[in-house]
């Protein structure tokens, strides 16, 4: 299609044609039109059905305010539904369709909506669809749901990447626009750090939109001379297409950079957006101000737009609406629009001016006071009635409107931190109040100011205040000077279907009804309309709720107030939330220093917190993960197994106080552990709950490492730093973790010791005499390798830990599995690890769940009495002692066949399930391929004196009832013969 | 001599070198790192010691000493990492208990940490899309620690300037490493 309402001029490249696709059809635009001027050019003007109502909708705005022209961008998974046509820049094979609308835009069935108008007005949904209830949820949400809306999720996964970064300044500049260009170029030539943000992709603001002159010259001259100059600056970081959506605490901004928006897909590795944490020491905010509607019948039709955006599209954009355009105005800047329409070829209509005193024209008509007071045309505008000032109803011709009630500053960010906007009189318009966020100032018509003179000037100067300069104001250009003044004018009079949020359907009639139906705060007004909560915030719409609010309530709009601007300004994408934090990537993983080589062993792997640990290593011919973890475990207690256990959680302690810090930290006695030996110890919280267990080695008399839970090691960490900084400052105790610096494997067995004597250096004697049970030093292995060696056993077996520097880990595994050659040394993973410590009866973290004192897993006498530690004194606590209380024990299937489960809970042979029965429940539960049958660990009450007591084991939920026998714990060597051998 | 052959925090017997655009990250296993804790009451011997085996001025909070062969950067209040040639201070941690002596706790920390070297034009940009630190006003010689990629990070601006070395958990070696190559092509 041919561009017909293409006009001259402009700042598109007609040097190139861009192609693009609106609901199926093909036309053509050109570098520098957005989706909406292009289609304008084109002759398009309805581009949207409405929310509620479905009626045909074109733009109404110029950027990011716009209500109206919202399409489904893109195709596939890079669909974006609710995109604004009027900021989707034009790129060469743009695809976009229409929303909410069946079967097609220009014939919508669900039009019906509009006919049903008198059903449908605001909170209808609260007030029908009551009964019955059930079917709210199953049947009346989703045929609304359906019926009203936006666009639709394309339900795939978003192939695009999103980055977050973080950028600091001394000044942030929001608004490229004449302010914004003067403060930048001010700030920047000081040497200050200086960030200038504009949501446009090209600087210039409101200066890209008029004829205005600079100094006799084109204003764009100037805009290009100062972003060559800015550009040039090293200090200045210019942020083309970025919106600052929101002022948070601190100083800090969000800010969103579209990187990739502008082209058909992002480049090989590059984000679609990105999120920027922006660290200011002071804000300017120079956005600019929007232009504001009046609500008159019917004034939704496609091509009623805003005046100074038909303006824009003719003077950037180089495009209009229509061929022939009346304006319908309550201020001068209408009659601008007029002028540049006029200059530009298209036809004016007549200039509507509700003030009687409107100024002439010898180019055009003027109706001076006159008002528009209903619109024609099916799917686009046709005709305007107007009232004329003598009372005489007059009839024009027109293909667009442009409606200006004049101007109001963008105050959005200046409320971020529950700042309330003032009211200006003269300007009929609220302007910042005093209670901005920390750092901010405002510019140019943000702060009220209208002209271009005192946008470049109150821009200048809010820079140096800002920066604390006393240097002179730059030479800036001469500019118009001309006074604002707004006289109000909100709708006219009668109006009833006269829309305030087009976006959300809200009209006059709407207003009017929840006021009558008592919703008098304008919050309570807001909810219940809706107006101002679509995705647009009601840039365009909420001033023209609350004069309404105002007339009923026979209050000023200062007093009816206003709500709360929140960020986003403009809507976000949820990717820039995540930035790259997504699938895979969700969280950092940790690797053992043995992963390579159990990936080579085919271990299946399991996450553990970050980490990844082997979870077992199947053989060939394995088809069950229950056949490899019997073996490893059967594998281990007959003869040598080897698990990499350097996810335990490592703090080296070191100070002449060391020993005395632990005595602290730890409820069992630590100030007489000898040189060279290890003890295993449990760390309670201040309530006296069980924290967590470990073991701590004394390497020197000022010297330990502690071991700590692999899911504790983080909190156990803080927990010893809280001791030692805020408890124990006068104690000589430095701590650090060490848990990624050394490999740290297990090697547990009859035979480890034999395994582990091919590898220790002969000038280490680890004989059981001269290393017994629970003994540790510092050794070398394969030849003078620096190594710890700790004799502790988890599995109840013969057992070592032995830790070399990570880097040596993965060679030292490969040795171990090496020599361990003769003595069919296997492999285990955690799953083996777990089930032979429930055959030993070793608490872990199924039973350290927090909710457990020593007492109930047995260590009870582990609390010494005769000295101070961290918890002791709560744990004596009588609630925690009773003599039913819980107690950690075994039990067994009373037939050998059935399972064990882990959370199911303990009731008495016979009797009731109930709550106010259970006896306890089980923390963990394995198959013991020692035993041959399933076992588990228990919290039962009065556990230790229950043993050989006949139980059921119940779960409700899995519908289990299985007898079970009271046993010991330690179903495996429960003298501790093996660890001693 | 013992026989066990080292491997990199990637896992790789070399270390790994990525060029993308104009820069260069290099991973950086050629380091022996120490921490060094003041003791308390022991804060001036310890800083003495510091400062003799630095031939300078001991860090303060934000700074880093860059001196061969050993080096240093603050840590934390009385604490600073001390850094030097693996392959002539493979036992730094050692060597330096030897000379503080009782002044100070010594830590090797050598293999705790993975150090990538990212050198080029574009480091602020990468550096920018990765963790919080102001990297336009950090100096060679300025030391920080950050947050990359939910890792708790040392930053250090080398000299020259277009050099930034990064410490980061060894066994998170790859996921740093590939939040670092992701920004390094985001901003080629």
């Amino acid at each position: 299609m041919n561009q017909i309402n293409r006009l001259e001029g402009g700042q598109i490249d007609r040097a190139r044609r861009l192609k693009f696709t609106f609901d199926g059809k093909s036309y053509h635009g050109h570098p520098g039109d957005t989706l909406a001027s292009a289609l304008l050019a084109n002759g398009v003007r309805l581009m949207g059905r409405s929310f509620k109502y479905h009626r045909p909708r074109g733009p109404l705005a110029v950027g990011s305010e716009e209500p109206n022209a919202l399409v489904e961008l893109r195709s596939g998974a890079r669909c974006e539904p609710n995109t604004r046509a009027t900021t989707a820049e034009l790129f060469d094979g743009l695809w976009a369709k229409s929303q909410n609308r069946w079967p097609s835009l220009a014939f919508d069935a669900l039009a019906i909506n509009d006919r049903l108008s008198n059903f449908l007005t605001a909170g209808f949904y609260y007030k029908t669809f009551m009964w019955p209830a059930a079917f709210w949820e199953k049947v009346y949400e989703p045929i609304i749901r359906k019926a009203a809306g936006l666009g639709a999720l394309s339900l795939h996964e978003d192939p695009d990447a999103y980055d977050k970064g973080y950028r600091h300044c001394d000044l942030l500049i929001i608004g490229g626009g004449p302010a914004g260009l003067a403060a930048a170029l001010t700030a920047g030539r000081s040497g200050a750090e200086v960030i200038l943000a504009d949501e446009d992709f090209a600087f210039g603001g409101r200066l890209n939109s008029e004829t205005l002159t600079l100094d006799d010259a084109p204003a764009l001259d100037w805009v290009q001379r100062t972003v060559a100059e800015l550009s040039g600056l090293p200090n200045v970081r210019l942020m083309p297409r970025t919106t600052v959506m929101g002022a948070f605490d601190h100083g800090i901004y969000g800010a969103i950079e579209r990187v990739s928006d502008h082209l058909p897909a992002p480049l090989p590795g590059k984000p679609r957006q990105i999120l920027w944490r922006i660290y200011t020491k002071r804000t300017l905010l120079c956005a600019g101000a929007t232009e504001r509607p009046i609500a008159f019948e019917n004034n939704d039709r496609p091509g009623i737009m805003l005046a100074g955006a038909i303006r824009s599209y003719a003077n950037r954009y180089a495009a209009t609406p229509a061929q022939r355009i009346a304006i319908f105005t309550n201020n001068d800047d209408g009659h601008r629009t007029a002028a540049d329409l006029h200059a530009k070829g298209v036809r004016i209509a007549a200039v509507v001016d509700t003030r009687a005193d409107a100024p002439s024209s010898m180019d055009y008509e003027v109706l001076k006071g006159a008002q528009v007071i209903d619109s024609k045309g099916r799917l686009g505008l046709t005709f305007v009635e107007v009232r004329q000032a003598d009372g005489g109803l007059r009839t024009l011709e027109c293909g667009a409107l442009g409606v200006s009630g004049g101007w109001n500053p963008n105050v959005h960010l200046t409320c971020h931190h529950r700042g309330r906007p003032v009211w200006d009189a003269g300007l009929s318009a609220f302007i910042p109040g005093a209670d901005l966020p920390p750092g901010m100032t405002v510019a140019g018509a943000a702060s009220g100011l209208f002209s271009t003179h005192g946008a470049l000037m109150s821009g200048a100067q809010s820079a140096l205040a800002a920066l604390d300069l006393e240097t002179a104001l730059p030479d800036l250009p001469r500019a118009e000077d001309a006074p604002a003044s707004q006289t109000p004018f909100w709708f006219v009079e009668g109006c009833s279907r006269a829309w305030l949020d087009q976006q959300n359907d809200v009209t006059v009639k709407d207003i009017k009804l929840a006021h009558q139906e008592g919703f008098r705060s304008v919050e309570h007004l807001k909810r219940y309309t809706t107006l101002g909560m679509a995705t647009d915030q009601g840039k365009t719409s909420n001033i023209g709720g609350l004069a309404i609010m105002a007339e009923l309530a026979g209050k000023s709009i200062p007093e009816v107030g206003t709500t709360i601007y929140r960020p986003p300004y403009t809507p976000v994408a949820i990717g820039t939330m995540a930035g790259r934090i997504r699938g895979m990537e969700f969280h950092p993983t940790r690797l053992t220093p043995s992963h390579y080589w159990a990936k080579e062993r085919g271990a299946v792997f399991i996450e553990v917190g970050n980490w990844l640990r082997a979870q077992w290593f199947p053989l060939p011919g394995e088809t069950h993960w229950r056949q490899s973890v019997d073996r490893e475990v059967l594998a281990t207690r007959a003869s040598v197994g080897v698990c990499d256990c350097t996810t335990l959680g490592k703090i080296d302690v070191q100070g002449t106080d060391a020993a005395a810090f632990l005595n602290m930290v730890y409820c069992n006695a630590f100030a007489k552990l000898e040189v060279g030996k290890t003890r295993y110890g449990l760390m309670l919280r201040e309530d006296g709950m069980v924290m967590d267990d470990g073991t701590a080695a004394r390497l020197a008399p000022d010297h330990f490492v502690v071991t700590t839970t692999t899911a504790n090691a983080a909190k156990v960490y803080q927990h010893m730093e809280f001791v030692r900084q805020c408890l124990c400052p006068d104690m000589d105790v430095q701590l650090i973790s060490t848990t990624e610096a050394w490999a740290q494997y297990a090697i547990a067995g009859p035979n480890s010791r034999k395994l582990l004597q091919k590898i220790v250096d002969p000038s280490f004697d680890i004989s059981n005499e001269a290393f017994p049970f629970m003994a540790c030093g510092t050794i070398t292995v394969c030849g003078g390798l620096r190594a710890r060696l700790f004799r502790i056993s988890f599995s109840g077996e013969l057992a070592f830990e032995l830790a070399v520097p990570a880097r040596y880990g993965d060679a030292l595994m490969r040795r171990l599995m090496a020599e361990g050659e003769e003595f069919n040394v296997t492999p285990y993973g955690t799953e083996a690890l777990g089930v032979m410590r429930i055959e030993k009866g070793h608490a872990a973290g199924n039973e350290l769940n927090g909710t457990t004192t020593a007492l109930n897993l047995g260590l009870g006498q582990m609390v010494s009495k005769t000295k101070d530690s961290i918890g002791a004194v709560l744990s004596r606590r009588a609630g925690l002692n009773q003599p039913d209380a819980l107690r950690l024990v075994g039990l067994r299937p009373v037939n050998p066949a059935d399972k064990i489960t882990a959370g199911g809970h303990l009731m008495a042979a016979d009797g009731p399930v109930d709550a106010a029965h259970d006896q306890g429940y089980v923390t963990s539960a394995a198959f013991s391929p020692t035993l041959g049958h399933m076992i588990g660990l228990c919290l039962l009450k009065n556990g230790g004196n229950r043993m050989g007591e006949a139980l059921r084991l119940v779960s409700p939920v899995t519908k289990l009832t299985v007898e079970v026998e009271v046993v010991s714990a330690h179903f495996v060597d429960p003298e501790g013969v093996r660890p001693r051998a | 001599m013992h026989d066990l052959s080292p491997i990199t925090a990637l896992g790789g017997p070399e270390p790994r070198v990525d060029m993308i655009g104009a820069m260069t990250l290099s991973e950086n296993p050629g380091l022996a790192l120490a921490s060094v804790t003041a003791r308390l009451g022991q804060v001036d011997a310890c800083r003495l010691h510091l400062a003799q085996l630095l031939n300078g001025d001991v860090p303060g909070p934000g700074k880093a000493r860059l001196h061969d062969p050993e080096a240093a950067f603050w840590m934390g209040p009385d604490q600073w990492m001390v850094s030097a040639p693996f392959a002539s201070h493979e036992d730094l941690a050692t060597q330096l208990k030897a000379r503080f002596g009782d002044a100070a706790s010594v830590i090797e920390q050598t293999d705790g940490w993975v150090c990538f070297d990212l050198r080029g034009d574009r480091i602020e940009a990468v550096m920018e899309l990765l963790c919080a630190i102001n990297i336009r006003t950090m100096q060679p010689g300025d030391a920080i620690r950050t947050v990359i990629h939910h890792l708790g990070c040392f930053v250090i601006r080398k000299d020259p300037a277009t050099w930034v070395r990064i410490l980061g958990p060894r066994a998170s070696a790859g996921s740093l490493h590939h939040a670092l190559v992701t920004a390094m092509t985001a901003t080629a």
